[in-house]
């Protein structure tokens, strides 16, 4: 496992009391889950707080479409309890076979592909329970799937990188899994063309699970998963072909499912490579294309995922000292990225590019770990 | 403030933005008073008519700068009491900045300032085949900005969440005058998600000036179906089945026979007046996606052996349907000289215990409640009737209210599910979270906010005010802070 602690001290509470106690007597402490997300659980300095241990299901209730797990829990054993009752994870979890938790996962805020048809963790996560900054067990949200009571915690736990909290608990709504799956493919398409094909179909009447484009060999791969009911999957993948106006090929079943999850466990990427996670739009994913060409970047494996919502770019190992570069160009060109794979000798900085909100980021670390000990993002 | 100061700041209030467009005195601050929640009432210092983002700063910047509370207000349709004025605060009127800013087919978004009706978003969507999914009851007069500060529901929550989920992007003012940036025009984002913690922050992190919304492709088609029974129960088991199907249904909603016979007399739905309970499921979306699941729909309803059915034949019939349930609130109304909304929420498993234990509270004080709800999420809406002139009656709706709040904590819910804390729930927010998760939430407040000054005295229990349920006159009222029609 790559990134391991800097101070050498790890903690393995056992519970919510226990990560409390680890918090209130560490000067500099940084949690951590699966170990799948590297770079966002090495802080220099810092001891770090294994989670692995609050481990566990804590209720599902599949009638409330709810599922509470401790935050050391794998997703990988939250998946397979919901597909036993036909449902899942919409947000599409990151990672899973690799061992990704569901506090790393609601920390680092990454949502795979799937997250196009109803959404990412901020819309599905309904409560959390966590320690702040001084050691305190803190809870927000409600296990219902409708809550206006109180600030919104959740929300602010997604994304919050480990900073603002060690979260150790975390409900999230879940939903019917669709009866059947298939995708439909074009290949080799240049870079133009294939965004105006996803804006097309993205834009089309077919409610789609997944909308991807795959930088491969030959040119730019246009991926369309489309889910529900069996009865009338066949018709419905016709007509999303239909609106590409060219030569598709399909994939159904097993198939579908793997390439999928090959997806999400970063599959396309080289593996020593840095893997970011960079929020756009269509209309801005072709600056993202020009950062690339401007750095002699245009070969690196890439995905623009879930209707070109977000891109996943693998940076080259041997391109690892030019961080620093990417870091600057992104932020002219107004785009953040999240490193969410590094290698174990790259700098730790999780964020690179445009930020925002560094006012009021500031004012909320300084309510909730008033000391500083989870280190800084604002 | 000593009188010469507060003369002093009025002139600047008046220098920045001209004499006309600073109201004071009670008769031109009479329709501030109050919002939606009627029963109190409050007398700002001012109330201010802003045109522009500049403007608004500028004003919090002067009232930061005075140690004045104030709030912004839209349409004042808060049901509970979240736009009350702060008394001798300054209201900032918003409804002026009401501009649509743009809409992106591409990005599918639109870029709004806070003043913008709700439905007026879908309007503009319209003609590039989108739509604004957020939509409560009140969506052709509530404002966008109000929405985000209460995190406003609707009907279509389940499947696709409720305003927080539609908002990508902010541009705010904080209580201290600072204008940030929030969020961006993606859905995803990178860091903490403080767009997120601003929305339903009930106008305590400060004012949101411009909003970039998520809007959503319009639904191809629509299958909406009104199955009535001779029991709520029946009606709520019929929800069950349904969820169980494994079907995600858009919207599904229970009347009722009280709220029918409201909804009936006001608009002509064409609502069964003898129903006991009346069910509403939506499925939308491509039509042979919809097709196939409307057998199924159809199939599970039936089982729940509704004793009667109804399918809406075109889209004006849907409109139908619709307005019926939407008008529910006003058209109680009718029923009755005043009611109190609650909007509690239960485990959808336990919505018939819950509604079952709402009929005995009801019956216990003598006090008819008419029972409206968004039966897919569990959000209960019970209308409280009762008739203000009538000495003690509001004293017992609220003991009532309070009873059900409190029965949705029990059950494992939450006292809001859509509405916010605002006045009217504060006392309730700490039976809801434990003192840790308070001093939190405080903290997070004092450190945004030290002087208190955005939208002071909502959402957080007031250490000294005792909680509504003790009869006699409200606390605030006591100390004069507030008073009821």
């Amino acid at each position: 496992m790559a990134g391991g602690p800097v101070t050498g001290v790890v903690h393995q509470p056992g519970s919510a009391a226990e990560v409390a106690e680890a918090v209130r007597g560490a000067e500099l402490v940084v949690p951590r889950g699966g170990g799948t997300k590297p770079p966002l659980a090495v802080v220099d300095g810092a001891e770090v707080l294994d989670v692995s241990a609050l481990s566990g299901i804590t209720e599902y209730l599949p009638s409330e479409y709810t599922v509470t797990a401790l935050a050391g829990t794998p997703l990988a054993e939250v998946e397979a309890r919901l597909a036993a009752e036909g449902q899942y994870l919409p947000f599409d979890p990151l990672l899973v076979d690799a061992g990704s938790t569901v506090g790393g996962t609601v920390a680092a805020g990454a949502n795979g592909p799937g997250r196009l048809r109803y959404g990412g963790l901020r819309d599905f996560l309904l409560a959390v329970a966590f320690v702040d900054g001084r050691g305190e067990i803190v809870r927000g949200g409600a296990k219902v799937v409708k809550n206006a009571a109180g600030f919104d915690l959740p929300k602010l736990m997604v994304g919050s990188l480990g900073r603002l909290g060690v979260l150790t608990e975390c409900t999230f709504k879940v939903f019917p899994h669709p009866e059947s799956c298939a995708t439909v493919r074009v290949a080799g398409m240049a870079f133009d063309e294939a965004l105006e094909a996803a804006g097309r179909v993205g834009s089309g009447a077919v409610e789609l699970e997944c909308l991807d484009l795959v930088h491969g060999l030959a040119g730019w791969d246009l991926e369309i998963r489309i889910g529900g009911r069996s009865f009338a999957l066949d018709a419905r993948l016709k007509r999303a072909a239909d609106l590409l106006d060219t030569d598709v090929t399909t994939l159904s079943g097993d198939a579908d499912a793997t390439h999928w999850r090959s997806r999400r466990e970063f599959g396309w990427a080289p593996p020593d490579a840095s893997v970011l996670k960079l929020p756009l739009t269509p209309a801005t994913a072709a600056v993202l294309e020009q950062v690339l060409a401007d750095l002699d970047a245009s070969h690196v494996a890439r995905v623009y995922s879930a209707g070109v919502q977000q891109a996943f770019v693998a940076w080259p190992v041997e391109r690892a000292a030019d961080m620093p570069s990417l870091d600057r160009a992104l932020a002219q060109s107004k785009l953040t990225a999240l490193a969410l794979r590094a290698p174990a000798d790259a700098s730790n900085q999780p964020i690179l590019g445009y930020r925002t909100g560094g006012e009021l980021l500031r004012r909320v670390e300084q309510a909730l770990d008033p000391a500083g000990r989870f280190g800084r993002l604002g | 403030m000593a009188p010469a100061d507060a003369a002093d700041f009025l002139d600047a209030l008046k220098r920045r933005l001209g004499a006309d467009r600073v109201l004071t005195g009670a008769a031109p601050m009479a329709a501030y008073e109050s919002d939606a929640l009627t029963a109190f009432r409050a007398r700002p210092r001012a109330v201010v008519l802003v045109d522009s983002a500049e403007e608004v700063v500028d004003i919090v910047r002067l009232c930061a700068a005075a140690e004045v509370p104030f709030l912004a207000r839209g349409s004042g349709t808060s049901l509970s009491g979240g736009s009350l004025p702060v008394h001798d605060g300054v209201v900032i009127a918003m409804n002026r900045l009401n501009r649509i800013l743009e809409v992106d087919p591409v990005r599918r978004t639109a870029v709004v300032e806070p003043g913008v009706v709700n439905l007026a978003v879908s309007e503009a969507a319209e003609p590039y085949g989108l739509y604004y999914s957020p939509d409560p009851s009140s969506q052709s007069v509530c404002t966008i900005g109000g929405n985000l500060a209460f995190n406003s529901g609707g009907a279509h929550c389940l499947k696709y969440g409720m305003t927080s989920n539609h908002v990508l992007g902010l541009e705010v003012v904080l209580p201290d005058g600072e204008v940030i940036e929030l969020g961006g025009d993606s859905l995803e984002g990178v860091g903490p998600d403080l767009v997120g913690l601003f929305v339903g922050s009930e106008g305590l992190f400060g004012i949101a000036t411009k909003i970039t919304l998520r809007l959503l492709p319009k639904p191809e088609t629509f299958f909406t179906l009104l199955a009535a029974y001779d029991s709520l129960a029946a009606a709520g088991e019929a929800v069950a089945a349904v969820v169980a199907s494994g079907l995600l249904p858009g919207a599904m909603e229970i009347m009722d026979n009280l709220a029918i016979e409201a909804a009936e007399a006001a608009v002509g739905a064409g609502y069964p007046l003898d129903a006991e309970g009346l069910l509403i499921v939506e499925l939308e979306g491509e039509e042979q996606q919809v097709a196939a699941e409307s057998e199924l729909l159809l199939e599970v309803v039936r089982q729940s052996k509704p004793y009667l059915e109804h399918i809406a034949s075109d889209p004006d019939d849907r409109a139908r349907i619709w307005k019926g349930r939407k008008s529910a609130f006003s058209a109680v109304g009718r029923l009755s000289p005043d009611y109190i909304v609650q909007d509690g929420v239960v485990p959808r498993s336990r919505l018939g215990e819950a509604l079952t234990k709402i009929q005995h509270l009801g019956e216990e004080h003598g006090i008819r409640v008419a029972n409206v709800f968004h039966a897919g999420d569990g959000n209960l809406h019970p209308l409280i009737l009762f008739d203000g002139r009538v000495e003690g009656e509001l004293e017992r709706a609220e003991e009532l209210a309070g009873e059900i709040l409190r029965l949705c904590i029990d059950l494992g819910g939450s006292i809001t599910g859509e509405h916010g804390v605002g006045m009217e729930k504060r006392q309730y927010l700490g039976e809801m979270f434990d003192d840790a998760d308070l001093d939190a939430m405080r903290r997070i407040r004092m450190a945004i906010d030290p002087g208190e000054l955005a939208n002071r005295g909502k959402m957080f229990p007031d250490a000294e005010a005792p909680a509504l349920l003790s009869h006699g006159p409200h606390p605030l009222e006591v100390a004069g802070v507030i008073s009821r029609e």
